[in-house]
């Protein structure tokens, strides 16, 4: 089937600029990739699957010009946390300002530095290709075609500590497309941070292997920068008994679309995604969640949260797919958000398709102005309008936030939400 | 302590007159009662003290030992002084009852002056304060009044008084939901922190709270005013003889 050709033509514009490698088995998968991509196009606006959020600005040939933002008035996200830093320039890896990446039971390689015979070979795209069924995510696609950098990090043990990947962004016009594949082997462990503006429009793929008996621990900060363009995809699947854990901080920003992609196929897994979202202004968050049970007596959660203000939108497109034979699956998927005015919005799409017949699946949605009784309640106690707010809502998001399972990035996480809330009171 | 002159209250939504010309004065150490059928103000009264929105004040005023309460936002009440126990307890998940507790005390501490409580001695207060009305550490760690039963509410109610040591208390039926034992137990609490320097205003339908807290005076309210006043021989008359005689007497 050919693509129709105002399709065919936003395509061709947007990947004349960009750069092809092809050698060795990354120049296979970029080719595969490419294939693919023509064969889907990029996304448009009248795409069910972008309903909500519209993605021009992801797919013109030119990244829409973004200030640089001053966050200097707050340390760095995991700043307190001993972790390995690497650093990434819009988009660019900086050696010099990054951390030696040996680390105990990590092997850390970039992308387009390694042999042709690598375990990320069986990674590379493959997750990303995985997930292009039901619906297709061509960003995603253009993303394994073209990336420029990333990082391929095995994990063989219990990593020493955790990975900190560092996103700065120093150029107002920078277009990064960043590609890292994790593979956490049998009964490894890794924590991956991940932080920073990163670019002027910034797509990122994250493909994570989570083998039998591995946990993975996956914790970013997105914002403050206003004027960011941002989507970014997590593809995963799960072995038996492993664990996968990520929560997103997304604040401010004119366009963030981020979309996960759990796959659990062995029995007994584990997979819990969570993000908690402030919004103040002329923002755009999207979360797009996919997860499928293919396998037995797995568990997972979606727990999602946006708190907006002053015309910001929140979109929440979560879905749990059971296949046949998945068997005791326990799936929950909620999504809420907090709207402080009524210029706000959200917008929610919670789906479940189920084709086993001994499930627990539950989903819920819900949009709601802050509790006046409760505010009242606090008030009546001597707690000030605004701190009772900020209590309130840091309560509400305090779900999201519980699924994070170290206390001290959940402190820095919290620390991060009152200062926004201190900043954007009123 | 607690002065309230030709009070007036209207809903503000609609056009409907609550309280029609309230006359209240409560001394330091004394306890007061207001006893009235459904609908006659008490907890209308209750709330416009406490700074509750949805209300309208057209004439009146009530003052804190000289000072008026109603121009004040409900947290500056609660810093001069004022404490209201809820009839409904409000459950706010994702609170912490602790980090409610220490974040309402040193408010009120910050907002009069005083320095803030360490983490160390909080604890120690507010342990010792727990225990006597029984409540447990895993009610402390809870999220605030969530999946407390009716009669763990209420404790909580009196130990957020009893952490905050209020001049003026108001009681807004404190009794509606407990059992006999309960009602023994949150009776006790406020008897432990009845003393010269605090008063108390107790709302209630019922007779039975006022044989746990003694007052010294029984105020009947009706029709948004208070129609008679005596001491705790009237509230015998009116678990008695209920509220017609009493009312017909009045008018």
């Amino acid at each position: 089937m050919s693509l129709p050709q105002a399709k065919a033509d936003a395509l061709s514009a947007r990947i004349a600029g960009l750069g092809f490698a092809a050698e060795g088995w990354l120049g296979s998968a970029r080719s595969q990739a490419l294939q693919r991509l023509t064969g889907m196009g990029l996304p448009g606006k009248r795409d069910e699957y972008w309903r909500y959020t519209d993605p021009t600005d992801l797919i013109v040939p030119a990244a829409p010009q973004a200030a640089l933002f001053d966050m200097s008035d707050e340390p760095m996200a995991f700043d307190g946390i001993d972790r390995l830093k690497l650093v990434f320039v819009d988009g660019v890896f900086d050696a010099a300002a990054s951390d030696d990446p040996a680390l105990a039971g990590v092997e850390i390689t970039r992308l387009g530095q390694v042999p042709d015979l690598h375990w990320a070979r069986e990674l590379y795209g493959v997750l990303e290709a995985r997930g292009q069924a039901p619906v297709p995510r061509p960003l995603a696609t253009l993303n394994t075609a073209f990336a420029t950098e990333g990082l391929l990090i095995r994990v063989t043990g219990k990593a020493a500590k955790p990975v900190n990947l560092i996103y700065l962004h120093e150029s107002e016009t920078s277009d990064a497309i960043l590609h890292h594949c994790v593979k956490v082997e049998a009964g490894a462990e890794l924590t991956l941070l991940e932080n920073g503006p990163a670019a002027a429009r910034f797509n990122k793929v994250l493909e994570v292997e989570v083998a039998d008996g591995a946990r993975f621990h996956h914790i970013r900060t997105q914002g403050r920068d206003h004027q960011r363009r941002a989507v970014t995809h997590v593809f995963a699947r799960l072995g038996c008994e492993s664990l996968f854990k990520s929560f997103t901080l997304t604040a401010n920003g004119v366009l963030t679309r981020n979309e996960v992609v759990l796959e659990l196929a062995g029995d007994d897994g584990m997979a819990h995604v969570a993000g908690a979202a402030v919004g103040d202004g002329a923002f755009h968050h999207d979360d797009t969640v996919f997860v499928t049970h293919a396998a037995e007596r797995c568990e997972s959660r979606q727990v999602f949260k946006k708190v907006l203000k002053n015309g910001a939108v929140g979109v929440f497109q979560g879905k749990i797919l059971v296949k046949p034979g998945a068997q005791k699956t326990d799936g929950y998927q909620i999504s809420q958000s907090l709207l402080l005015d009524e210029d706000s919005q959200f917008l929610a799409k919670p789906e479940l398709e189920i084709y086993a017949d001994d499930v627990k699946c539950s989903h819920g949605s819900t949009s709601g102005a802050i509790d006046e009784t409760a505010l009242f309640y606090l008030r009546s106690r001597g707690v000030p309008r605004r701190e009772a707010t900020s209590l309130l809502v840091l309560a509400f998001l305090a779900e999201a936030i519980a699924e994070i399972e170290d206390e001290a990035i959940a402190e820095d996480i919290r620390q991060r939400l009152e200062g926004w809330l201190t900043r954007h009171e009123g | 302590m607690l002065n309230i002159r030709n009070l007036h209250v209207k809903l503000e939504e609609e056009d409907k007159q609550i309280l029609k010309g309230v006359n209240l004065t409560v001394d330091a150490g004394r306890v007061h009662a207001i006893m009235g059928p459904n609908g006659s103000g008490k907890s209308t009264l209750s709330y416009v003290l406490a700074g509750r929105d949805g209300y309208e004040v057209t004439e009146g005023s009530a003052t804190l030992e000289g000072e008026e309460l109603l121009g004040m936002e409900p947290e500056e009440r609660a810093a001069a002084g004022l404490f209201l126990a809820f009839q409904y307890p409000v459950e706010i998940p994702g609170v912490g009852n602790m980090t409610f507790l220490r974040t309402a005390l040193n408010a009120q501490r910050k907002a009069r002056g005083e320095e803030e409580l360490s983490a160390g001695d909080f604890l120690k207060v507010v342990r010792e304060k727990a225990k006597r009305l029984k409540i447990d550490a895993e009610m402390l760690k809870r999220p605030v009044n969530v999946g407390f039963s009716g009669g763990e509410k209420k404790r909580n109610e009196i130990l957020q008084m009893a952490m905050l040591e209020p001049r003026m208390c108001i009681l807004d039926e404190t009794d509606s939901g407990l059992d006999v034992d309960a009602m023994k137990l949150v009776a006790d609490g406020v008897n432990a922190l009845r003393d010269a320097g605090r008063a108390f205003l107790v709302i209630t339908h019922y007779q039975r709270l006022l044989d746990h807290i003694a007052p010294d005076v029984v105020h009947i309210m009706a029709d948004g005013r208070i129609v008679k006043t005596g001491g705790p021989e009237l509230a015998l008359e009116v678990e008695k003889n209920g509220y017609a005689d009493i009312l017909a007497g009045a008018l």
